[in-house]
Parts: structure tokens; C-alpha cells; sequence
């Protein structure tokens, strides 16, 4: 049987659940041979070059690449992880929801405290950039999500459980710990 | 406007615990409240700027700014849809200018919408200055708006005659019709005023009284059914410096509108009532929380109190009774469903948010002001007054063995005859459709929308605790009527305004639910949707009060009895469908930044 191949993005996240994988440490050593990674970060293939078994979103939806990328994230991929608060929940980037959109531009680029240079009171228009929505979207509400992973970030350790119950077929062991978060 | 806020502070004798009182009166004299009125309030009362402000924020009728010279409240209950509420709205909006939530810019009319005020056998209806405004139509909404134009006085705005039964009484003077079309002992004629406390109670002891009421098994007739007799037992032994009876007219359950018809037509009958209560528990003070949609009465029971008290029916050793004092005041909500919950009650009783308490201790123990309280329906004290008269054991004749006595029903909807009936208990439903001249029925709502929404195949099914219980609400719907989008969707709106805020689950979960019927409306909806809606309602469960566990029934009824109609809207061929719009969601920050949304696919 060939290695399951794996691919990752990171749409409105920080990277820090990227950097939450790559803190399973030694043990992406072990990952690797386990696993192969197609369209990722973490390798920089940029675009799906066969069909993958695992796909790990990190962050929400806040404009239009982001719904395309997860939208060929469901296509490319059988099973879709939502990982991390963002992806699950909008997180941070959901702080804007509930704020009209135009309020959110005006401030960010016209009227705010840092917004020094734009003299020509320029709002961001030009056709290559990706389009806002008017709200963060979580990942689950643009496509269907198998599993979601929470933790901002989810440790390393719960990331390589779960990717190793998955590849191996073994029920996910999830003490209390695991989900109690306050 | 100081010395005017400082004159209203001294009505209520500078009490915080009075704040409502005090808020209320200020909104009806300035139509709003100040920054200038808060600040007042706060020093004199002793108070945090936020203690009232949160008071003011939770209730509808009360505003920090201004209302409009006249504010009008339409009601947006169901049955106003369903009697042409569109209409009216649209008719409103386009003789004034403004849309709803709105003031015109002369400060002359404020248009507001407002939760059901207990007129659904005489919709559409509308609340201008505190005087109701029932039947309208199009024509009359522009004539009012002429009218007030004119800066006519709100009497002068009135051309309708007055409504039956002593809606025309001098200090009453209502549009509104009590509409009684069936009477029992509790409507009935045979009542005679001051019977019972100047003949019966002198030969009763209070425990006797007590006796009498746990013999008769009468429940509370608001809808939850605790057994008033012990109620009154518990209050009585519960130790305290004062006990308080308190009369839940708080009627805010969509639907429902026999307390208004009980307080217009025998309001005797429930402060006798509660006298009659106040000498079982030893309390010497009772209070009728009466809700603010119910202001244009406040005159006229101020009378029926004043008269009482000089018949010797209230005041001190009434009916004769040596060291039998009992006397009744009127104190007003101010719009917030969540008030008939009755520990919410004590807290707006109190002069702050309607928040529900954690239970226990119950009101029996620490009620109104810390001090042991009853909290009963107007019905239930009205219903007392006859089994005192005529002995426990002649109520037990009535109704079924669980369920004994009365109850009075307000039936509205897809009938020929809307109006208050009041029928045995173990009543059925089939009996009172034809009773009401309900044809063509397709469902009917059993106690508001905190209660069951049932079909024909359930129409055999009796009225009483153990099966169909109601605080009283019936709505019926005939065919022609769209069940999910005009009723179900209306009533989840409802839960989510009227909900508190305090537990999350009430806060959250009935906007998630009515999301989801949303997006099933638009014909996005899979099957696992229905299964969604069906798991994630009972998250619902552990909420503190009534409300946010019952605030899931409008789905989760219709989802048990009218399943086919979730399911002739499912789309048959996919699995998942979350409803997402790319288009829609990139409109509007594109339509700010000036480009022309492009879409690779």
C-alpha cells in the first residue's frame, strides 16, 4: 500500500497551528516516513498534484481565495480536519463580525491611527486581490468538515494522535483533558 | 426637568427597589430617559449609572432617547400577520415617512414593533400612548396619521365606538372587546362582591381556608400547574418579616388575552382573591404586576381598588375580621416576555432586569424583597374566591380527576368566533374547533409558543395537565396557512428577542435554529439538517427558566408533527449543503471599493 499523502494551507489563521505541527518535533522524522505531503507550507507544492488522502485547514474564511483554496481542499481531498480555533470557529479574525464591512474598510484604510501614507484615500480595488466577505466564515460553513481539532493552537501532541489514529485506523484516545479548556 | 425627576423619585418614596416605577413614569412625561434623568436617578437612588441604565436596556417600552411625541407599537404576532399585519405596517410607513424603529424627523411619530399584547381576536392591533388601537386597516392608519398631523389629543383620535361589557365603563373607555363567548364559574354572573370575605372568611380559620384550597386540587391555571394549595401551605409556615401575595398579569404568552378579559370584566373577583390569599398566608400587601401593554386599564382598577377599600374589602379589619389587613397595589412591567416567569417577576418587582433567579429557594421562602411570597395567576386567584364560596368538594365536580375546575381558554386564528371561552377541563380539542367554528384546520398551537403545535391525527386529545396542558393560548391555522414560514419562523423570532441573555444556551441556540429553518426555507437544506435541528434543541435543556427551555418547541413540535413539511423543502440529491453565497457574501465590500466582483471557476 503506498503512503497516505497528507496536504495543509493556512487560510485567515497566523500560522501558528502550522508552527503547532512542525512542534511534534523528532517526530516529523517519523511523519515522514509514515506520510507523504502533497500541496503544503510545509513543502511548498503549490497546487494538488494527485489525490489526497488528509487535508489540514488551519483558519476561517474572510474572502475569496480563501473559499476557492478550501473549496479545492474538499475536491482534492477524502478527509478534511478543520484544526485550530479559526477554522472551527472564525477566531480572531471573527472579532470583525457583527462590524459592517464598509466600517471595517474605512478604518483599516482611510481613518485609522496608523494610516499614515494612503494620502490619496485609496481603498484596496484592484482585480488580482482576493475579494472580502462580509463575515469570517468557519471552514464548516463553506464545506463539509470531517473532523475539527480544537486548541488555539491544538498542541502538537493532539495533531500527531490524530493524525496517527487516522493512518492507522485506531480509535483516537481523548482524555478529559484533552477537550476541557477553561 | 431635574425638580420633575426629583418630584417622581419622592412619588415612590426615593426606593431603588421602586426604579420601574420611577423609569416608567419619566418615559410617559418626556417619552424618553435622559442621560440628564439616569444621572439623577443613580445619585438620589444610591444606585450605579449601569444599575439603571441595564434596567432601562432590558425593557422594550423604555428608551434612552426620544419615542416620539405619539409611539406607536404594533403588535407582530402571528395572528396580526395573518389578519393583514403586512398591510398595516406598509400603510404606517408610507402615511409617516419612516420605517419601523424609526422617529420622524419632527419628533411627532415614533413606529415601533412590539411582541404580542393580548388583543389576537381583534388584530391588527397597535399600542399609540398606551391606548390600544384595535381592527385596524389601511384606511384607518392614514386617517389616525391625519389626525395626528392635526395635533389632535390621543381621545380625539378615537372614532370607534367602544368595545363590549365594561370596556365602556367611564375610566375604562377601550376599543377593546372582552369578547366572552362562554362562561363558567369563574365568568360567570352569580359573583356577588365581598360575599365571600364579609360572609365565609370570618368563619374560617386561615388553615381552613388553606384546607379548602388543597381539597379542590386546583392547580395554577398561568401553565406550569403547581397545586396552589400547597403553594399557599409553604408560603404560610415559610418565617419572615412580612409575606407578600403577588398576582402574575403578566400575560405575555403569543396567543393569549383572558387575563385582560378577567381584569376588565370581574376585576372584584381577583383582588378578592387575593385578600383571600392574604388572610391564608398572613400577608397584610399585594401586588398586581400588570404587564405595560395592559396600561390603559390602570385607571379603571385604581377605581375597582378605591371602591373596594370603601366597601371595607380591602384596607384594615376588612369584612369585619379583627386584625384582617389587606391591601393591593398596581405595579406595572414595562414589555419583556420573560417576565411571567415569576422569580423574573420578583426581580422586576424590584426595580431590575427581568433576569429569572436560580432556584432554590423558591418565592414561597425568599420572594418579593427577600420575604415569603406567592406568585399566582389572575385566573387561580379568581378561581379561589369560587371554591371558597362554595367549598373544595363542589369544585372537585368539575373537570377530570388530575385536572379539576376550569379553565379559561383564549382562542384565536382560523375561527369564526375568536373571544375567551371557558370550558371544563378534559375538554377536547376536536369539541372546541367546532365550539369556535374552526373549519378546514390544518394544526393548532396548544398554549403559545412555548407549548405543542399539534395535527388532526392528535385533535381527539383532551385539555388538562396530564395531556394537553395551557396556560390557555389556542391559535388555529387552516390550510391555506404556511406553517414553517409564517408560524414556526415567527415564533422562534419571538424566543430570540424576548430571551434574557443570561444562560447561553437561551442566548445562542434559538438564533442557530433559526438559521437553519432559514436556510431550509430557502430550499438549501439536507437531510442531516433536520437531524441537527433535532439533537442541538435539547442543548436548550439545562437554560435557568421556562423560556429558554421551551424556546426550541416551535421547531421541535412541528418537526414531530409536520416532519413532511421540513421534508418536501429538502434538497433530495446532495448530502451537504451549508447554504453558502460566494456572490452575496463579496457584494458588499466590493460595492464600497468600487470593483466588479470576478469569479474563476
Amino acid at each position: 500500500m503506498s503512503k497516505p499523502v497528507i496536504a495543509t494551507t493556512s487560510l485567515a489563521g497566523c500560522f501558528g497551528c502550522h508552527m503547532s505541527i512542525l512542534d511534534i518535533d523528532e517526530r516529523i522524522l517519523q511523519l515522514i516516513e509514515l506520510v507523504e505531503f502533497n500541496k503544503s507550507p510545509v513543502d511548498d507544492i503549490k497546487t494538488f498534484t494527485k489525490p489526497v488522502d488528509i487535508g489540514i485547514i488551519e483558519g476561517g474564511c474572510c474572502n475569496s481565495e480563501n473559499v476557492e483554496v478550501l473549496r479545492s481542499f474538499r475536491k482534492n481531498c477524502k478527509i478534511l480536519i478543520s484544526l485550530g480555533e479559526c477554522a472551527i470557529m472564525g477566531g480572531l479574525p471573527a472579532l470583525r463580525n457583527g462590524i459592517p464591512i464598509q466600517e471595517c474598510l474605512h478604518e483599516a484604510y482611510l481613518n485609522g491611527p496608523t494610516v499614515q501614507l494612503n494620502t490619496e484615500k485609496i481603498l484596496p480595488n484592484d482585480d488580482e486581490l482576493p475579494m472580502l466577505l462580509d463575515k469570517v466564515y468557519p471552514c464548516h460553513e463553506i464545506v463539509k468538515i470531517d473532523y475539527f481539532l480544537p486548541g488555539c493552537p491544538p498542541r502538537a501532541d493532539l495533531i500527531w494522535d490524530a493524525l496517527v489514529a487516522l493512518i492507522t485506523g485506531d480509535p483516537m484516545k481523548l482524555p478529559y483533558e484533552t477537550i476541557k479548556f477553561d | 426637568m431635574e425638580n420633575a425627576i426629583n418630584q417622581i423619585i419622592t412619588n415612590y418614596g426615593g426606593r431603588p427597589d421602586r426604579l420601574m416605577d420611577m423609569l416608567i413614569a419619566i418615559q410617559e412625561q418626556f417619552g424618553y430617559i435622559s442621560r440628564g434623568a439616569i444621572l439623577t436617578l443613580s445619585n438620589e437612588l444610591g444606585l450605579s449609572q449601569v444599575d439603571v441604565e441595564q434596567t432601562i436596556s432590558f425593557y422594550h417600552f423604555l428608551s434612552t432617547k426620544p419615542r416620539g411625541k405619539y409611539a406607536i407599537y404594533l403588535n407582530n404576532s402571528v395572528v396580526a400577520y395573518m389578519f393583514g399585519r403586512q398591510a398595516i405596517k406598509e400603510a404606517f410607513e408610507k402615511e409617516t415617512g419612516i420605517t419601523f424603529g424609526q422617529v420622524t424627523p419632527d419628533g411627532l411619530i415614533g413606529l415601533f414593533d412590539t411582541a404580542c399584547i393580548g388583543m389576537n381576536d381583534q388584530e391588527p392591533a397597535a399600542i399609540i400612548n398606551n391606548k390600544v388601537f384595535t381592527r385596524l386597516t389601511p384606511y384607518r392608519v392614514k386617517e389616525i396619521v391625519q389626525y395626528m398631523r392635526k395635533g389632535l389629543s390621543l381621545d380625539e383620535l378615537v372614532n370607534e365606538s367602544y368595545g363590549d361589557g365594561k370596556n365602556q365603563h367611564p375610566f375604562l373607555k377601550a376599543m377593546v372587546s372582552s369578547n366572552i363567548r362562554r362562561k363558567g364559574m369563574v365568568l360567570s354572573d352569580q359573583y356577588t362582591m365581598g360575599k365571600v370575605i364579609k360572609e365565609i372568611l370570618p368563619k374560617m380559620s386561615p388553615e381552613g381556608v388553606i384546607a379548602e384550597i388543597k381539597h379542590s386540587h386546583i392547580r395554577g391555571r398561568g401553565g406550569a400547574g403547581f397545586p396552589t394549595g400547597f403553594k399557599w401551605e409553604f408560603c404560610r409556615r415559610a418565617k419572615g418579616q412580612k409575606h407578600y401575595v403577588v398576582c402574575n398579569a403578566d400575560e405575555g404568552e403569543p396567543g393569549t388575552f383572558k387575563d385582560r378579559v378577567i381584569l376588565t370584566e370581574k376585576p372584584e373577583l381577583v383582588f378578592e382573591g387575593m385578600a383571600v390569599a392574604g388572610y391564608a398566608i398572613g400577608g397584610d400587601e399585594g401586588i398586581l404586576y400588570l404587564r405595560y401593554e395592559y396600561r390603559y386599564m390602570k385607571d379603571y382598577l385604581e377605581w375597582v381598588l378605591q371602591n373596594m377599600r370603601e366597601q371595607n374589602l380591602l384596607g384594615e379589619n376588612i369584612g369585619g375580621i379583627e386584625g384582617f389587613n389587606f391591601d393591593i397595589r398596581i405595579q406595572f412591567g414595562a414589555g419583556a416576555y420573560v417576565c411571567g416567569e415569576e422569580s423574573a417577576l420578583l426581580e422586576s418587582l424590584e426595580g431590575k432586569r427581568g433576569e429569572p433567579r436560580d432556584k432554590p429557594p423558591f418565592p414561597v421562602e425568599k420572594g418579593y424583597l427577600g420575604q415569603p411570597t406567592i406568585i399566582n395567576n389572575v385566573e387561580t386567584f379568581a378561581t379561589a374566591v369560587r371554591i371558597i364560596e362554595n367549598g373544595g368538594e363542589w369544585f372537585t365536580q368539575f373537570g377530570t380527576e388530575d385536572s379539576t375546575g376550569t379553565k379559561i381558554l383564549s382562542i384565536s386564528g382560523d375561527c369564526m368566533f375568536p373571544g375567551v371561552y371557558e370550558v371544563n377541563w378534559g375538554f377536547n380539542v376536536e369539541d372546541m374547533l367546532n365550539m369556535v367554528g374552526a373549519y378546514d384546520v390544518q394544526a393548532v398551537q396548544v398554549g403559545g409558543p412555548s407549548g405543542t403545535l399539534i395535527a388532526p391525527n392528535e385533535f381527539h386529545r383532551t385539555l388538562g395537565y396530564s395531556d394537553l396542558s395551557t396556560g390557555g393560548s389556542m391559535i388555529i391555522f387552516n390550510k391555506q396557512r404556511n406553517l414553517l414560514k409564517d408560524v414556526v419562523l415567527n415564533f422562534m423570532e419571538f424566543f430570540i428577542d424576548e430571551s434574557c441573555g443570561s444562560c447561553s444556551t437561551c442566548r445562542n441556540m434559538p438564533q442557530v435554529l433559526r438559521n437553519k429553518l432559514l436556510k431550509i426555507l430557502k430550499g438549501k437544506g439536507v437531510r442531516k439538517d433536520l437531524d441537527d435541528l433535532q439533537a442541538w434543541a435539547k442543548v436548550l435543556q439545562p437554560s435557568r427558566c421556562g423560556l429558554g427551555q421551551t424556546a426550541a418547541n416551535p421547531i421541535v413540535s412541528s418537526l414531530k408533527n409536520f416532519r413532511h413539511l421540513y421534508e418536501n423543502l429538502l434538497q433530495k440529491d446532495l448530502d451537504f449543503d451549508e447554504g453558502f453565497d460566494l456572490v452575496a457574501a463579496v457584494q458588499d465590500s466590493c460595492n464600497y471599493v468600487g470593483r466588479v466582483p470576478k469569479f474563476h471557476h
